[in-house]
């Protein structure tokens, strides 16, 4: 039996072509994956992200349990700011990547959907040691990501709070029409906006006031959503980074504190101490190239040198896209590598997109 | 729920052809474009046009964002024409594939081959729409 969102019905009177993602019937796409993209890019889409796993944290020491758990510092968060982060196994390989958010007696755990059940599992073994309580509300809170640089102008029209005072990564309780509810300046596109945390069943109401405001906002599939994301070169659990890769070799070195305790901190250690043998990097290719997950890398003497983690046809830079790791001897910016059939790309500095209107004054933690 | 018009002969492998006199038009279909998403451009070499192909060959591959396909061709003879309109467009595909999303012209060399294909009913069983 498969999951529904609340948003459910909304995706089907909009003409979503659904999919199954993970036991959840999602949207892939609306219209079409290219005019969602440049939609984000040069106006705003909204993406239903309800599928991902929330859970919440509290009680004592649960800042210390948190802390231990992932790989970024929680104790360098102000009050309603939050940090993207890793959950590590004992050997360095990744549970999931996550955004945590340090709120009012409690963090909220926001994972991803595909691991919901597998973290929630971790994290109630790790507790063990520190009895906080663990509250899995992922079924009761819907998830909506207001995506683009005119996200704050829309949605100020529906707020009598001042939105431009949430700088990127914190977020704030504001009533939203007369709805309650968690909104923060985060996202996983590169450019502005927020997503909103609020009841389940104000969903339809949020939805259709968001699409009321303004008649050219875009709904959003999921489709657009894996493109925007990798044309800023973020990972994506299962493709990039899993069990068997690291956050160091994963370039996600910026989330991991290695001035506090946390679970895989020994292993990283020794990694780091060894030197990586791989990293991640961003390959960019000719227009009619368009490299796929699972591809092997090679160089121009046609020596396997990696392989490719996630790949696409840009819409926003109109080449082909890939992430993908390769050996630690070979992965400078500008080197030239090469798929099986020849096909020439270059090792390029991420992220692809250049010109996302994230906020990035603001720093990130 | 995809399209499937009646008056077309398809392929397992998602084709359509629309036979007039002894002349075929060929393309995918609309659950193969859906299944694609955006198609990001066709390999058909031009210098096809002219030749005698058979069925079940294959004549070229769509590149899409989220998957890569060969295309086959439904039925034996030799290639008349591509659509240029598609090569330069490749998005028409998906706006419309049973029509200005055509991809190649064939003189059909044997009709008794189209018996060997799908009829519209046959094709809503195959892709589970029945």
């Amino acid at each position: 039996m498969l999951k529904k969102t609340p948003f459910y019905e909304k995706h089907l009177e909009y003409k979503a072509q659904m999919i199954d993602f993970f036991s959840y019937l999602m949207p892939i796409s609306y219209r079409s994956i290219k005019e969602e993209v440049l939609a984000v890019r040069n106006n705003c889409g909204l993406f239903d992200v309800s599928h991902m796993g929330r859970i919440e944290v509290s009680g004592k020491d649960y800042k210390e349990f948190v802390n231990y758990l992932i790989t970024n510092d929680i104790f360098s968060l102000k009050e309603y700011q939050a940090c993207y982060a890793c959950m590590l196994y004992e050997d360095g390989g990744i549970v999931d990547d996550l955004v945590c958010y340090n709120l009012p007696e409690r963090i909220l755990l926001v994972v991803n959907c595909a691991n919901l059940e597998k973290d929630y599992n971790y994290i109630l073994s790790i507790n063990k040691k520190f009895n906080c309580e663990i509250k899995n509300i992922s079924e009761e809170v819907c998830q909506l990501a207001l995506q683009g640089k005119r996200a704050e102008e829309i949605l100020s029209s529906l707020t009598n709070d001042n939105l431009s005072e949430i700088g990127f990564y914190y977020s704030k309780e504001i009533k939203i029409l007369d709805v309650l509810m968690l909104v923060s300046r985060t996202g996983y596109t590169g450019e502005d906006g927020f997503e909103l945390y609020f009841d389940r069943s104000y969903a339809h109401k949020i939805w259709d006031a968001l699409f009321e405001k303004d008649s050219s906002l875009m709904p959003c599939g999921l489709g657009a959503r894996d493109m925007l994301r990798l044309e800023m070169g973020y990972c994506l659990y299962g493709q990039d980074i899993d069990k068997d890769k690291n956050p160091l070799e994963a370039n996600l070195s910026f989330v991991v504190k290695f001035n506090k305790d946390f679970i895989g901190k020994e292993a990283l250690l020794k990694i780091k101490e060894q030197g990586l043998k791989r990293k991640l990097v961003g390959i960019k290719f000719a227009d009619k190239v368009i490299p796929r997950p699972k591809m092997n890398l090679y160089d121009s003497n046609n020596s396997l040198i990696g392989f490719i983690t996630s790949g696409t046809f840009s819409f926003s830079v109109n080449c082909g896209i890939a992430l993908g790791y390769v050996d630690i001897n070979y992965c400078q910016i500008g080197n030239k590598v090469y798929l099986e059939n020849k096909k020439e790309g270059e090792i390029v500095k991420l992220p692809f997109y250049q010109f996302g209107s994230i906020k990035k004054s603001k720093k990130e933690v | 729920m995809a399209l499937v018009l009646d008056n077309l002969y398809y392929t397992k492998t998602h084709e359509w052809i629309k036979v007039e006199n002894d002349i075929g038009i060929v393309g995918i279909t609309d659950f193969a474009q859906k299944e694609l998403q955006d198609i990001v451009y066709f390999g058909i070499e031009e210098s096809i046009v002219g030749k005698e192909l058979k069925a079940g060959d294959k004549f070229g591959y769509v590149e899409a964002v989220k998957t890569a396909a060969d295309l086959y061709l439904p039925v034996s003879g030799e290639i008349i024409e591509i659509n240029k309109e598609l090569i330069a467009n490749p998005v028409i595909a998906n706006q419309d594939p049973y029509g200005q999303g055509w991809i190649l012209k064939i003189k059909i060399k044997d009709k008794e081959e189209l018996k060997n294909l799908l009829n519209s009913e046959d094709y809503k069983k195959h892709i589970g729409e029945a």
